[in-house]
């Protein structure tokens, strides 16, 4: 096991769920705003954005620049950190494909939730290997705290 | 002095913390050469396997996106900023299960 823990609020959790049915049969995607600690980070907010992959959006999603630059400025303004992101993945399991691997960056939390048939179901998070071979699985825990977005 | 290139939080780790460096070069290809000289932890981050700058690499020159000036051949002088900055992709991989909709 990696040991890479990622506190959750319930209600961000709830959320990210909201976000993957909303969008259903298409993937969602968004950024998760808190800290990151020496021994765990935990998630105090989300940033919904718009998936821009217009050609695939039920197989793919994709954050431009532009918004990654929004959601960092975003998190200066709640004097948090930009630590990660989340999509759905819409009836596929809530591992990272290939794909997910390929375009990935190091350091940053993935959480990816499963949608089948518009209903959430597993929800997960990855953290990238340094050497992007691989991912380490990040265990979640939910917690009942949550920053105002 | 250079040019200052900032790193982008996800690849601090692999520049000994730090948020920025300050490199000399004439161009973008120069100032990332350098940066990959200085920290050779970033090139797999930054570059393919064949050298080329990642898809999802983006960098701009004074808020300007290089792509639309001289892409890596882009001129930079003294005290100009370069910004390092990711774009996030993925997605289920999985095209049969989709396909026919």
């Amino acid at each position: 096991m990696s040991g890479f823990l990622l506190k959750v609020g319930e209600e961000l959790v709830r959320s990210i769920q909201a976000h993957g049915v909303e969008t259903y049969p298409h993937e969602c995607c968004g950024a998760l705003l808190g800290t990151d600690g020496d021994d765990s980070r935990e998630v105090l907010g989300l940033l919904p954005l718009a998936n821009r992959r217009d050609d695939s959006p039920r197989n793919r999603f994709e954050v431009t620049p532009d918004d990654v630059r929004f959601a960092e400025k975003t998190a200066r303004e709640k004097k948090v950190d930009l630590i990660g992101w989340y999509h759905s993945h819409p009836d596929a399991p809530a591992r990272p494909s290939e794909f997910d691997r390929e375009h990935a960056w190091p350091w940053y939390s993935y959480i990816i939730v499963s949608i089948q048939k518009g209903e959430p179901r597993d929800m997960t998070s990855w953290r990238l290997h340094d050497d992007r071979a691989a991912y380490d699985p990040e265990a979640i825990e939910s917690v009942a705290s949550s920053l105002k977005t | 002095m250079g040019v200052k290139v900032i790193i982008p939080t996800p690849l601090r780790a692999y520049a000994g913390k730090q948020e920025s460096a300050e490199i000399q070069a004439a161009t973008v290809a120069e100032a990332l050469s350098g940066l990959t000289a200085k920290y050779g932890e970033l090139k797999k981050h930054l570059f393919t396997d064949e050298g080329k700058l990642r898809s999802f690499v983006n960098v701009y020159v004074n808020d300007e996106d290089i792509r639309y000036m001289q892409k890596e051949q882009t001129p930079v002088r003294e005290g100009d900023t370069i910004s390092i900055v990711p774009s996030i992709a993925g997605g289920n991989g999985n095209l049969q299960r989709i396909s026919g909709k």
